[in-house]
């Protein structure tokens, strides 16, 4: 299961173990629940426990994006291994999401 | 009389090509057939299922990364866009697999509502639904991750995808020896 966490203005999203569109719709609709109510301009997705991911982990990553872009906030990916990040470069998510490497 | 010889020549023939495809890895070796209900949680089973069925080749942790992303888009495209999201029992996918010595070939095929302008579709980024968290990255992945991709549709009647790999690295370094 996904885990959400607010730190001042940072949503932190440990996403889980497998990314799919099954998934991704809850961890979405989550997501926007927090940018919402807690008022949130920054998000971070962790993919620390991520082993699989297909494009729905990138259109979980863009939606968000697009939602907190207009008000100046950032996305940020941590703890991507070489699989995740190749993804991430594939769809040329590097110009919007900040990949930090450990 | 000279019906003989060219008969034998004949069979002759066919074991020649028999022989070549063999040594080309072109028989079947394996095969499987699914089929299961379009729903979203069964993105996850047939990936798995291809998974497993690939194992006994010794894919390395890339390439077996990689054919479980291109199920899922394939699968998660029936899904979402064949069937229109509506995880209905009544709906099915049927998977197909075969292995040709280390080469995986997959067909997943829908009888969904089949899609319009493949070429546009198949174009990266391109979304039929742009209102949802969709990337538009699904072709392009089953592209990049995979060593073939064909896509077959008609409106009303269905899509087939038909993608194939090469599976284990040492195979590649042996054929270029």
């Amino acid at each position: 299961m996904e885990e959400f966490k607010v730190i001042d203005n940072y949503l932190m999203i440990r996403l889980p173990d497998e990314i799919d569109h099954h998934k991704s719709v809850d961890i979405s609709t989550k997501a926007d629940r927090y940018i919402m109510n807690k008022k949130v301009g920054n998000v971070v997705f962790d993919f620390e426990r991520t082993t699989f991911m297909d494009s729905s982990g990138i259109g979980i990553i863009l939606g968000r994006y697009k939602k907190i872009a207009c008000f100046g906030g950032k996305v940020y990916a941590i703890n991507a291994d070489n699989r995740i990040r190749r993804i991430l470069l594939l769809s040329g998510l590097q110009n919007i999401v900040e990949i930090i490497s450990n | 009389m000279t019906g003989r010889p060219a008969d034998e020549e004949k069979g002759m023939g066919i074991k020649m090509i028999e022989i070549i495809e063999k040594k080309k890895g072109n028989t079947v070796t394996n095969k499987m057939r699914l089929e299961f209900a379009a729903l979203s949680n069964n993105e996850s089973f047939a990936r798995m299922a291809v998974a497993a069925f690939i194992t006994p080749l010794n894919p390395t942790l890339e390439e077996m990364s990689d054919v479980k992303t291109a199920i899922s888009e394939a699968v998660t495209n029936a899904v979402l866009h064949g069937y229109e999201n509506r995880n209905s029992l009544e709906d099915r996918i049927c998977m197909e697999c075969m292995l040709r010595g280390d080469v995986l070939e997959v067909e997943i095929a829908d009888r969904g509502i089949g899609i319009e302008d493949v070429r546009l579709a198949m174009e990266p980024l391109y979304t039929s639904k742009p209102d949802q968290d969709r990337s538009g990255m699904g072709f392009a992945f089953m592209e990049a991750f995979m060593d073939n991709l064909e896509v077959e549709s008609e409106m009303g009647c269905g899509t087939l995808v038909r993608m194939c790999k090469k599976i284990g690295i040492s195979s590649w370094i042996d054929s270029e020896e």
